[in-house]
């Protein structure tokens, strides 16, 4: 179980941790602070471990850097629940092992209590009493994410079994 | 059924005949990290017991983003990343150099028909080459270059089709702002947009890349376009002669495509907050600015500088503006000094940086002042882009930014060409 905090559409990278805090250091525990600062300040001081992010549409857009799905970990954020994600947020995360959910987020409202249930493929909402059915990961994504991002999946003996590939 | 340009070209990696929608491991062509990424490269490689960097002859290294240094932690990373590449024997192009975007395709290192990874989401620039190139995190630029290979969702395809002559004024950033505005920021989330139509053969390899740059801006995963004659001949140019260009089959299948008429056309300017807020310049102009910048990976190139310089030669811009020049890389900066650019800018009032990405990411030479709006020829505007949440950033194209900084307001270039 986690809190839900509510964000709207097209967060972007930038949003979720500045340019300008990644230059002097690339430490998520040190960033977390500044988590989401420019569009909600103080957040990054107040967001709990097990707390889940929840969003509209295209969650993520904007830069490349892996920095941004990293102090989203760092802040021991359970999962990501958003209507879609842009895709370089979505495959750092993958590899990063960060759960993301893609689902309808229209029935969640900051500060809801909420329960993931992967087998199902299904968000509770402990507070509103709804159940979100979401669609699973592909494969090979998912045996990623399971693997805790996709350095530990290759060198696992699925993974390595790839490598021949070269 | 035929297959897209993507399709081909990752299909001539894995060697076998792949579909949009397959996901896959393939090895890659190139690799290229900078000095805002690769600090968290050499973090997940520390993950990988160790590491061998098999690739490391493919990967280009640039110090890009803070030149010069900064700050003491700055000029550490940058050290740290020179030895790096020492050790391993990779390219550096190092400060002062330019913009990672600029000299990835101006030093010949993308061919048609090349997979190329960056760890910055504006990679998609180099698909002007004909090449699939796109923006990756930096665990994947740590698996890239270690084990030689990455995973991929062979992505659908639109196909974004310009047609009809460029009118006066106009440039590719305008033509860019235009398809985005239809697009949306995040139509083509995940997607690849192929490029068509008789437009492209009116255009320079510079608004080529200008155009691919900006395509990122639609959550594009790349963006490509045909090898043409102007391409061969920009190849050649740097000795690249030896090309197979990558076609799409005629009965390829497109997710969805979309007609432009550029001829009618007019200056497009994206408003605060999302590069999708774009307006024709006839509902913008007017609106105060107290700082312009003209520079970046989409807009710092040769003929960025020469419409700026022939739009401010002899003149000077308004005492209330502030305009910084970024050329986007040395060769660039060199060539715009033999032809006088530099000096024009210069003479109007500009600020001349050190070649490299600065102001675009708030991370130095140019940070706005509160409530301020600013013009920049750069491809994004978000809140906080240039380093101050409580500034507005208007995108627009050379001539416009060049344009507006004689009148103090956001300016129609045409009453200046």
């Amino acid at each position: 179980m986690g809190i839900a905090h509510k964000f709207g559409d097209d967060i972007n990278t930038d949003y979720i941790i500045a340019s300008k805090r990644k230059r002097d250091t690339v430490d998520p525990k040190k960033l977390v602070r500044f988590l989401m600062e420019d569009i909600r300040p103080g957040f990054g001081g107040t967001v709990q471990p097990g707390d889940f992010l929840v969003a509209g549409e295209n969650f993520g857009c904007g830069s490349a850097m892996e920095i941004a799905p990293m102090v989203v970990v760092g802040a021991g954020i359970q999962a990501v629940l958003a209507k879609s994600f842009a895709r370089t947020f979505f495959r750092n995360a993958v590899n990063l092992g960060l759960l993301l959910v893609t689902c309808d987020t229209e029935q969640i409202t900051g500060g809801d209590e909420l329960a993931l249930d992967l087998e199902q493929g299904l968000v509770r909402n402990l507070t509103r009493r709804v159940e979100i059915p979401f669609q699973p990961l592909p494969a090979l994504m998912k045996k990623i994410v399971q693997a805790g991002g996709v350095i530990p999946f290759l060198e696992s003996d699925e993974g390595r079994a790839l490598l021949p590939l070269l | 059924m035929g297959q897209t340009i993507s399709e081909k070209i990752f299909s001539s990696h894995v060697k076998r005949e792949v579909t949009a929608g397959d996901i896959l491991f393939t090895p890659l062509d190139l690799m290229m990290s900078n000095d805002a990424s690769f600090p968290l490269v050499l973090e997940a490689l520390q993950k990988i017991r160790g590491y061998t960097l098999k690739e490391a002859r493919k990967l280009v290294l640039i110090l890009d983003h803070y030149c010069p240094s900064p700050s003491q932690e700055v000029s550490r990373i940058h050290e740290d990343i020179k030895a790096f590449a020492h050790q391993f024997g990779c390219t550096l192009y190092a400060e002062g150099e330019g913009v990672c975007h600029q000299l990835i395709p101006e030093k010949g290192h993308i061919r048609p028909g090349h997979l190329v990874i960056g760890s910055d989401s504006h990679t998609t620039t180099y698909g002007a080459l004909n090449a699939f190139a796109t923006g990756v995190g930096s665990t994947d630029m740590a698996v890239a270059i270690h084990y030689g290979l990455l995973w991929f969702k062979v992505p659908l395809s639109i196909r974004i089709e310009l047609n009809g002559n460029i009118p006066k004024g106009v440039y590719a950033k305008d033509i860019s702002l235009h398809f985005i505005a239809k697009v949306t920021s995040r139509g083509a989330n995940g997607l690849a947009v192929e490029f068509s139509g008789d437009t492209l053969g009116k255009l320079s390899m510079e608004g080529r890349l200008t155009i691919c740059n900006m395509v990122m801006e639609t959550g594009a995963k790349a963006g490509i376009m045909p090898a043409d004659e102007v391409c061969r001949a920009w190849l050649k140019g740097k000795g690249i002669t030896d090309i197979l260009p990558v076609t799409p089959d005629s009965d390829a299948a497109y997710a969805r495509e979309y007609t432009f008429d550029i001829s009618s056309l007019e200056p497009q300017v994206a408003t605060p907050h999302q590069v999708d807020n774009v307006h024709p310049i006839s509902e913008v102009k007017g609106k105060k600015i107290a700082m312009a910048f003209l520079g970046t990976c989409t807009n710092g190139r040769l003929e960025d500088l020469a419409v700026a310089a022939q739009i401010l030669k002899g003149k000077r811009i308004h005492p209330g503006v502030v305009l910084v020049i970024a050329p986007a890389s040395r060769d660039v900066m060199l060539e715009a000094c033999n032809r006088g650019y530099i000096q024009a800018l210069v003479e109007s009032g500009g600020m001349l940086n050190a070649p490299g990405c600065g102001p675009c990411v708030g991370a130095l030479g140019g940070v706005p002042a509160d409530g301020v709006n600013v013009i920049s020829t750069a491809n994004r505007n978000f809140i906080g882009r240039m380093g101050n949440v409580k500034a507005s950033i208007y995108l627009a194209s050379p001539a416009t930014v060049a344009a507006s900084c004689l009148t103090g307001e956001i300016t129609d270039p045409r009453e200046f060409l």
